[in-house]
Parts: C-alpha cells; structure tokens; sequence
C-alpha cells in the first residue's frame, strides 16, 4: 500500500483514525488469546463505530463477544469463544444459540496454519487435522489433497485465512513501528500481521527507538516494522484482557461483563458505561490506572 | 490400607493418574481440576519424568499445587502455544480431557448441542480437540456418568475422531489416533474392547456393571470378571492433599461423596 519512497516513518495515528480506514464488510484477524493481550480499545472503537458485517479471526475472547452484542459480525472464523476462568462466553452463545451467525469452526491449531498459509502467500497448507471429526463438513474445509509419496495419505487442505487488516495490542512500539510484547506468550500476532494486508497496533507506550532496547530484548520484537502500518499509543489499551506484565488480567471486571448479557437492559447499562465512552472515561469507569496497574496475578 | 477413608474425587485422581504411568518424558496435560492433579500425582509417584505446566505457558520442575500461580514455583521450561502445537502435532504429549458428550466410537464434543447452525446450547467451540485426537494419546473424564454425557448413535458435533470406520477412507484409522482410558464417578472404561469397543475395565467400589450400563446411552463391552478399582493407599492421599493445599477437590462432585460406595 505504501511505496518505497513515500513510505511515511511516522505511523502514528489515533484509534479513531484506525477505526476510520476499515470499511464495512472487510475480514480482520485480532491478535491475543481468550482473555490475554487482546486489543480491546480498538475493538470498543469498532464497536461504537457505524462498521458492519465483519469477518472475524480470532482466537476468541471479550473481543468477539462484544462484536457479537453490537451487531458488527456477520461471520466468525474461530476455534473457541472463552474467557478463560468464565469457560463460556456469554454473548458470543446468544449470537450463536439465535443461529444468526455465519461461522467456520476449526481447530486451535487449523487456525494457526491458515494464517501461516495466508502469510506465505500459499492457497492452502495440507493437515491431518479435521479429519475424522465434523469440522470437515464445513464447505470450507471438504477439499482433500493427497501424498504424492510413496506414503499416499490424505489431507485436509487448510484454505488461507487472509487477512484485510490485523489488530493487535503491544506492550511498547516507536513511531516507525518497531515492536515489543513484553508477556510470556507472543500467541500468533506475528502470523496475524503476516497474514494481513495491513496491521495496526495499539501499544502501552510510544518511546524513541533507543528505548525499545533491542540488544536486550530482539526476542520479544513480534515482527519487522514493514509489516506494522499504524502504531496508536493507549495505555491500559488491552483491559479487561491481560497486558503483563504491565497489568493483570481484570477478573472483577469479567465477571461484570459476563453479567451484562443476563438482560437486555443489563446490556444497554454495560455498554453505556463501559463502551460508549472514550478511553479516558473508560479507565474511569473501571477504576483508574492505579488499580488496574495493582491487579493481582490470576491463578490458571 | 482398608482402613483408610477417601473420597470419590481421591479415587477418581487415583484412577486418573493411571493414564501417565507407562509415558515417560512427555508433556502430560490434565484439563480440569482432577485429571490436572492426577498429572501431578504421575509425575509425584510412578513418572517423575512428566513435562507438567502451569497452565499459562511455562513447565514447572513440580506440579503446580491447585490454587497456586505460576511466579510461586520453579519454572523449567518455556512452552508458548505455539511449541504446544509443535510438541502436540509430533504425537509427545497425553492430555486427560471432560467432554460433555461421547459416542460408542470415543468421539467427543465440546462445541454444540443441537444443530452447529443454531444450536439449542453453543459451548467452546472445537478447542484443539480435533487436532489432539489425531496426533497424540488422549484419556478422558467425566466426573457425572449418564446417558447425557454417553450418548446413543453419534455426539451432535465431532471435534475430536475416534474409532469410527465410516469417518476414515478405507475405514483405516489414523496412525496417531489413539485413545487410552475413560474415567467416571462409577468406573474406568477404555476401548479394548472388539474393533476398539468401550469396555468396563474396572469398577469403582461399590458399583455394578449394570449401573455403568443402565447410565450409558451404547452397549458397553462386558468383560469376564471385571477388578475393582484400587482404593489410594495412604501416600497417595498425602500427596494429593499437598498437591491440593486449598481442597479444590472437594468442590468438583456434589456433596464430596465418600469413594467407597459398598
């Protein structure tokens, strides 16, 4: 999108304007895993946004659930919906259990393999998985190809989940899109921003380059700067989910969130507090940037 | 040891743990709180070598005691999703999983009840479930033994394969499928029976087979004369009491009912 020459090095945006370049319709992969580094600014953007019929990837938590109880999905691509310590995730079951929403179900690990596919520009990757289960009589899935070896077994041919735009939370970023995530588990972020035609990030802070430490800390650079179109600095930007180790896991608050789908009402007074509400108000709401930074470990 | 008491949970841990025993240096994964102390039972007695994690993404030198994080013991070793997939895919781990519903075949789901369009209750979603199934052993538990959880004809999704011939070209199964043990409140099950049939291995004391049978929805195969299962011995009830400090135990089967049902 970007060429040689006019390539601006100076990727700053805000989350507003992230949210102003995705249009109606587009597929778009989140980053984290259930209930950790999930870039939830964004997705609490989206969903004050006009968007609509959205494709989503993700290895799901809060995310699609919220997506789900604003009406921005039109599919799901997905292995599991969960938050973790409240194993089912309450507004993706009601999407699902109204039959309304499109859906391809695979495995952790199928998911995983169509965006590796997607990233390396191929059409497909062959895998035993699915094979044997119901997954496979999904349409997207009944393609089979064979073992041209002696050994002539069968595969499940895993399409490429392509990606128009990624999202994903980083710990630290500089302006030109340099990136950490700090937490133990980098999940599949690199494979989402590889995947994707363009990738935007949401970082806990914005430094100057010498301050991402590289020497020290080249193992936890998620991906090379081309790959990253836009870097928003917002604090706190992954809570309720996990951003350690800046802050934990919000138990208190996702037991809240599991709570606002007992009602219609109980959701109208979630989102008037918690989503139709600019960041700084948001952070309010769930008690300021001091407790958050004081959230205890959660026990797995 | 008949003097001793224990509860049925104990037993269920007991039983459990017996899926590691012959697995060596693998990665042992227990999902939920019995078969995860039963991992950490293995790997305390008969398979020291166990790779056991904290359920986050690091391996642990000792099993992680129930209600204890991560940063509050020795970790030895990194294990991000990403090398659980590789390790999984290359057939080097046992997971003990709890479905909600299995067949006659030992399939299992945890996606759906009803129709996967618009089901009637939606739950997690395949998980790696398919992809566990078909590179690497997997046992299973369920801590409620009925026609619910053990269903007639087939469960109402697949997400991980089992000793169907119909699902496989040639009715070959896959090389890495292979599916050990099943523990329930009533007994232990496993699939070697004729063609990989469900048999009734052993029964926990107190119950009869016809109570096994009478709570599942398929024809189980009935062995000649079928043991009961051994009741813990006195080290292993310690051990398990130190693996699970804060009782976690005892809030998984209602009631906490005593082990032995004679």
């Amino acid at each position: 999108m970007q060429n040689g020459t006019t390539a601006a090095l100076d990727k700053r945006m805000t989350i507003d304007e992230i949210v102003g370049s995705l249009r109606d319709g587009m597929t778009i992969g989140i980053g984290g895993w259930a209930t950790r580094r999930k870039p939830m600014a964004l997705v609490r953007a989206i969903a004050r946004s006009n968007l609509k019929d959205l494709t989503i990837v993700s290895y799901g938590g809060p995310d699609v659930g919220i997506l789900a109880a604003t009406g921005k999905l039109k599919k799901l691509i997905f292995a599991f919906v969960s938050l973790d310590h409240y194993p089912l995730e309450p507004h993706f079951r009601a999407a699902r259990q109204a039959g309304k929403l499109e859906v391809l179900e695979l495995d952790e690990g199928m998911l995983h393999w169509g965006l590796r596919a997607a990233a390396m520009k191929m059409p497909f990757l062959p895998t035993r998985i699915g094979i044997g289960t119901d997954l496979v009589k999904q349409p997207e899935l009944s393609k089979r190809v064979k073992s041209p070896f002696e050994d002539g077994e069968e595969f499940v041919a895993m399409p490429a989940l392509r990606l128009d735009a990624a999202l994903l939370h980083v710990h630290r970023a500089d302006e030109r899109g340099n990136v950490l995530t700090l937490s133990p588990d980098p999940f599949f972020d690199e494979l989402c921003a590889r995947a994707a035609d363009v990738t935007y990030v949401t970082a806990e802070k914005v430094v100057p380059t010498a301050a991402l430490d590289l020497p020290a800390n080249g193992r936890y650079n998620l991906v090379e700067r081309a790959l990253i179109t836009g870097v928003a600095e917002q604090p706190f930007g992954a809570h309720p989910t996990s951003a350690a180790p800046d802050y934990q896991l919000d138990l208190k608050h996702i037991k809240t969130y599991t709570e606002s789908a007992a009602s219609p009402e109980a959701w109208d007074a979630y989102r008037t507090s918690f989503i139709n509400v600019d960041e700084a108000g948001y952070l309010a709401a769930v008690g300021g940037a001091q407790a958050v930074s004081a959230l205890p470990k959660p026990i797995y | 040891m008949s003097e001793t008491s224990y509860s049925l949970a104990e037993l269920l841990i007991v039983a459990a743990a017996e899926a590691w025993r012959h697995d060596g240096e693998i990665m042992g994964t227990g999902i939920g709180p019995l078969p995860r102390l039963a991992a950490g039972l293995a790997k305390k007695t008969f398979n020291p070598a166990l790779a056991t994690s904290d359920g986050e993404c690091w391996y642990t030198t000792e099993p992680m005691p129930s209600g204890m994080r991560g940063d509050q013991v020795e970790l030895e070793g990194w294990m991000p999703y990403d090398r659980v997939f590789s390790s999984l895919w290359s057939g080097k781990r046992h997971a003990m999983v709890a479905p909600v519903q299995m067949d006659r075949f030992g399939q299992a789901n945890i996606s759906v009840i009803g129709d996967h369009a618009k089901p009637k209750a939606a739950m997690l979603g395949a998980r790696g479930f398919p992809g566990n199934s078909i590179h690497h052993p997997n046992s299973f538990f369920f801590p409620q033994h009925s026609t619910r959880a053990f269903v007639a004809g087939e469960v109402d999704f697949v997400c991980s394969c089992g000793y169907n011939p119909a699902r496989y070209p040639g009715g070959k199964f896959p090389a890495g499928l292979d599916l050990r043990i099943i523990v329930t409140d009533l007994g232990v099950l496993d699939f070697g029976g004729k063609d990989r049939a469900i048999r009734v291995k052993s029964l926990h004391p107190g119950i009869s087979f016809e109570q096994v049978q009478d709570n599942t929805g398929f024809a189980l195969e009935r062995p000649e004369s079928i043991p009961t299962t051994p009741a813990p011995t006195a080290e292993q009830l310690a051990l398990i009491a130190a693996l699970d400090p804060k009782g976690v135990r005892k809030t998984v089967i209602k009631g906490d009912p005593a082990g032995d049902r004679r």
